[in-house]
């Protein structure tokens, strides 16, 4: 497909999401209270979306993900809640 | 269209899902073991859910014409528990006689911890011991790039494991390149909120090469949608592919690695 054509078919869509992400960050904003590590891995997660390189789609995931190597004693639970808390305790 | 719906939790779903995906065009199905949602109570909970899979769930699918196979394992979920995954593995033997059971699937890891890591092993020896396919599940969401990880490096280690013979599924972004690199088949499964949207699943597709990968709706109990492999076939259509493209991606693909089980036959 050409750019153009990219746009024609995703704009829309894209726009859609974006603002959907911005109303999310000012509805975080206007709560009270204190936000976790979820909130600021997407933060961190963001600087991939403003950059011109490609390959956007993976950073975020990494921004996203568990970077440690060696598998855990235990499992903390069973569910996943999207972004890496950390080591355990 | 013609499509192959590769991993499909069917027994979670409604009929209405058979009829469904019969009029988009599936001409078969394929349903790996996993969790129920609860975790259940004894491996006596895993016979009868063998026995749903392998007898009951294909008498439901052929009323509307579909062929359905099944793949057999504790899921990673459950194999935490090495007591009850090591009773569960042991009914398995008996259920790969079934000529509508095509391997050991999907087994993988959740929390990437030691004691599913050994149970992974301990599946993994049991489908080569038996000369059977592999599907492996890749952990969600955080979980998944260091998951995948150490499912490479241990399905690497075990000399007897061909990788055109496993297919690793739930790859995204990060790590679809390194399952395909390392000569496994990878999966991308389509869902609403997490894994691949149509649009992401044809972006990898068009960045890595449709040679070995197949596309799965892995519908289940959850939110997640029987008919998201047409759907993306429909997306490719709309970004200029061809038929042909379309159905290699969506039937031949899939037709390829499973015609590796010789119980896997569509008449």
């Amino acid at each position: 497909m050409t750019r153009q054509q990219v746009l024609d078919l995703y704009f829309m869509d894209a726009r859609c999401k974006l603002i959907e992400l911005a109303a999310f960050l000012d509805r975080v904003d206007r709560s009270e209270g204190e936000a976790d590590f979820r909130f600021a891995a997407l933060q961190n997660a963001l600087s991939a979306l403003a950059s011109d390189q490609p390959g956007r789609a993976r950073s975020v995931l990494m921004a996203l993900s568990d970077p440690t190597e060696q598998p855990l004693n235990a499992a903390p639970g069973k569910g996943a809640c999207g972004a890496w808390p950390g080591p355990p305790e | 269209m013609r499509y192959i719906e590769p991993h499909a939790h069917m027994v979670s779903r409604v009929t209405d899902d058979y009829e469904a995906m019969r009029l988009a065009g599936c001409a078969a199905i394929c349903e790996p073991a996993f969790w129920a949602g609860f975790d259940r109570s004894s491996a006596d909970g895993f016979y009868d859910y063998f026995c749903q899979l392998t007898d009951y769930e294909p008498k439901r699918a052929a009323k509307f014409g579909l062929p359905h196979f099944s793949w057999l394992c504790i899921n990673p979920k459950e194999s935490e528990d090495m007591g009850l995954a090591r009773e569960v593995i042991a009914l398995i033997p008996e259920f790969l006689k079934r000529d509508n059971v095509l391997g050991i699937g999907e087994i993988g890891l959740n929390k990437n911890t030691r004691n599913e890591l050994k149970i992974l092993e301990e599946h993994v020896d049991l489908a080569v011991r038996h000369g059977q396919l592999i599907l492996v599940h890749t952990p969600h969401l955080e979980d998944k790039f260091k998951g995948t990880r150490l499912i490479l490096d241990l399905l690497k280690a075990d000399s007897r494991v061909e990788p055109g013979r496993v297919i690793i599924d739930h790859v995204e972004e990060h790590t679809v390149d390194m399952v395909l690199d390392a000569g496994f088949w990878a999966g991308i499964t389509l869902y609403p909120e997490s894994k691949a949207t149509p649009a992401r699943a044809i972006d990898m597709v068009e960045q890595a090469g449709m040679r070995n990968i197949w596309l799965n709706c892995a519908c289940d109990w959850g939110r997640s949608e029987p008919l998201a492999v047409p759907r993306t076939a429909l997306e490719m259509t709309r970004r200029g592919h061809s038929p042909e493209a379309v159905d290699h991606l969506v039937y031949g693909n899939p037709l390829r690695f499973l015609s590796q089980s010789p119980r896997f036959r569509l008449s």
